[in-house]
């Protein structure tokens, strides 16, 4: 598998003066369960746009299965699946309805992976698509990304208007497809979500990747959730950041060299210590947050 | 064919109410014509005598007592505007109501190139209005036959053949506006639909504007020139052309390279 999923060289689109994504460099191999990570605003709709040619670059490259976008962009909407963050259909027209247009306009009989995903997914398909909740529409939206059996699936924050088991159930059809060897492509500002189920991630902030690489890795830092009873004072400990004061324990995360830290509090009277492992969402949002200085 | 399916599929209710609604209103004047004849011969001489009201709607030059005249004010007024709203309101929506509605992301996230899109748009608008037209036309010759009147074939043909190619002149320029639009321009079609109609009444006012008569495309839907000699305006009608053609032109080259909101 020579060929990476997606690629983007220093991409670069603004609009009018407002910045979506300025100089973006991205690497998706094929295969990947890949996150994409970021606040709102940061350019992740923007990135996804990009690649899929709705919207032209201001500058830059970028490959989607090898294809250049702009170019071939028949091709590569032939061979992905898009799930829009905000999914709409045309209104008076019933979800079998929606699905059989989205297979005819793709020239391919996808009647019984529709089955399939709408038995799944719970999906009423005699139902007209604008008396459906914002969560149903979704799945119409999920099943028209996936029913074509695309090789690339480009999801933008897919989970929104999911309820607990739906999002259960749609995650365990992305890791069967993964499985067999579907790259992933989904985005979100929900870490948890991220770390659960991705493999690699990149995080996007201010139109720029400021970190990429495996989940474990991006998680991994010398950082550590430091919670203690005690009478210890923020000036003692430069390091630290996302000082909470809880009653009489104080909650913090720690981020300098672990024998300074030891070495203050044994200055100090400490009742009661549990130092552990942030989770991914501690790491990007208290790390990664500014300027892209790094844990 | 997918794509022109599917838009005709949602664009038949409105063509079935304007062709209705078109169709129904020139039946109802032609079958009411045998009963206006009788008193035509002195309102006719009214009609054509209010001066520069006259001029405005065409009622000096035509016959308002014959069936030529009649039908060349008649259908004018009728076909002329409902024809010029629904293919103005056609065209402008054909592009702008995806990204309006929201649907465009879906549409466009489907393998298909803009110019295969901004093709199947513009079929089916003008399928619509070679409909809409075609059903108009046996209407009229239809109702024209029930009240045993000759039907003057190449007149009224010629009347229809102008007002249809009005509309495909107007359809394909709000079409090339369309695709510059994302919130849908209801409002630019029908005021350029209007705007357009008064210009040709103000050119028929005044020797001076009558320059305003190339422009519009009602300019070559002149009754009386149709009716009394037989002829469409070459001149006006390549005007005519050269405006559809560059609507065309515009939709293709703008949403090709389009930003989709």
């Amino acid at each position: 598998m020579g060929t990476k999923a997606i690629t983007a060289e220093n991409l670069v689109k603004y609009y009018g003066k407002a910045r979506g994504i300025d100089g973006l460099n991205l690497e998706v191999e094929t295969g990947d369960f890949f996150g994409f990570i970021g606040p709102n605003g940061a350019g992740k709709s923007t990135t996804i746009r990009t690649l899929l040619g709705l919207i032209s670059p201001t500058a830059g490259k970028a490959q989607v299965l090898g294809l250049d976008i702009g170019k071939n962009n028949r091709a590569i909407l032939q061979r992905a699946g898009y799930l829009p963050s905000d999914t709409a259909f045309y209104s008076g027209m019933k979800v079998r309805e929606i699905l059989k247009l989205s297979a005819d306009l793709r020239k391919k009989d996808c009647s019984r992976a529709a089955d399939e995903l709408c038995e799944r997914l719970q999906l009423d398909r005699e139902r007209k698509v604008e008396d459906l909740s914002f969560g149903n529409r979704k799945k119409v939206g999920i099943v028209c990304a996936l029913q074509h059996d695309p090789e690339l699936l480009i999801l933008d924050e897919p989970t929104g208007g999911l309820d607990p088991l739906m999002q259960h159930e749609f995650f365990s059809i992305l890791q069967e497809r993964n499985q067999k060897g579907v790259t992933v492509f989904l985005s979100s500002h929900i870490l948890s979500e991220i770390q659960r189920h991705c493999s690699r991630a990149a995080v996007i902030r201010e139109g720029k990747i400021i970190a990429c690489g495996s989940v474990d890795q991006l998680a991994e830092s010398s950082a550590r959730r430091v919670t203690l009873r005690g009478n210890i004072r923020r000036e003692d400990l430069p390091k630290c950041r996302d000082w909470k004061e809880l009653g009489d324990a104080v909650s913090f995360l720690y981020n300098g060299d672990i024998n300074d830290l030891i070495r203050t509090l044994a200055k100090t009277d400490i009742q009661d210590m549990t130092i552990a492992e942030p989770d991914l969402e501690e790491i990007v949002l208290h790390f990664y947050e500014k300027g892209g200085e790094q844990a | 064919m997918t794509l022109i399916r599917h838009e005709l599929k949602r664009g038949w209710k409105a063509l079935l109410i304007w062709t209705l609604a078109i169709g129904s209103f020139i039946v109802i004047c032609l079958l009411m014509y045998p009963e206006m004849k009788g008193q035509m011969d002195s309102i006719s001489s009214i009609f054509s005598s209010m001066g520069a009201f006259s001029s405005a709607f065409g009622l000096d030059t035509l016959d308002f007592g014959s069936l030529k005249g009649f039908y060349g004010i008649e259908c004018g007024n009728i076909l002329g505007i409902g024809g010029a709203l629904f293919a103005a309101l056609l065209g402008i929506g054909a592009l702008a109501n995806e990204e309006k509605n929201g649907t465009a992301e879906f549409l466009l996230t489907h393998p298909q190139s803009r110019a295969e899109i901004v093709t199947a748009k513009l079929a089916s608008v003008l399928i619509q209005i070679v409909l809409l037209n075609l059903v108009v036309w046996l209407l009229a010759i239809a109702s024209t036959a029930a009240i045993g009147e000759a039907i003057p074939w190449k007149e009224f043909s010629l009347l229809h053949l102008a007002y249809f190619l009005l509309q495909i002149e107007l359809g394909c320029v709000c079409f090339g506006i369309s695709a510059f639009l994302w919130k849908g321009g209801m409002g630019i079609g029908l005021g350029l639909a209007i705007a357009l109609y008064f210009m040709n009444i103000i050119a028929n006012l005044t020797d001076s504007a009558d320059f305003l008569n190339s422009i519009t495309p009602f300019g070559y839907c002149d009754g009386s020139t149709i009716m009394n000699k037989g002829i469409l305006d070459s001149s006006r009608l390549l005007i005519g052309l050269a405006f559809t053609l560059t609507g065309i032109g515009l939709a293709f080259w703008k949403y090709t390279r389009k930003d989709i909101r």
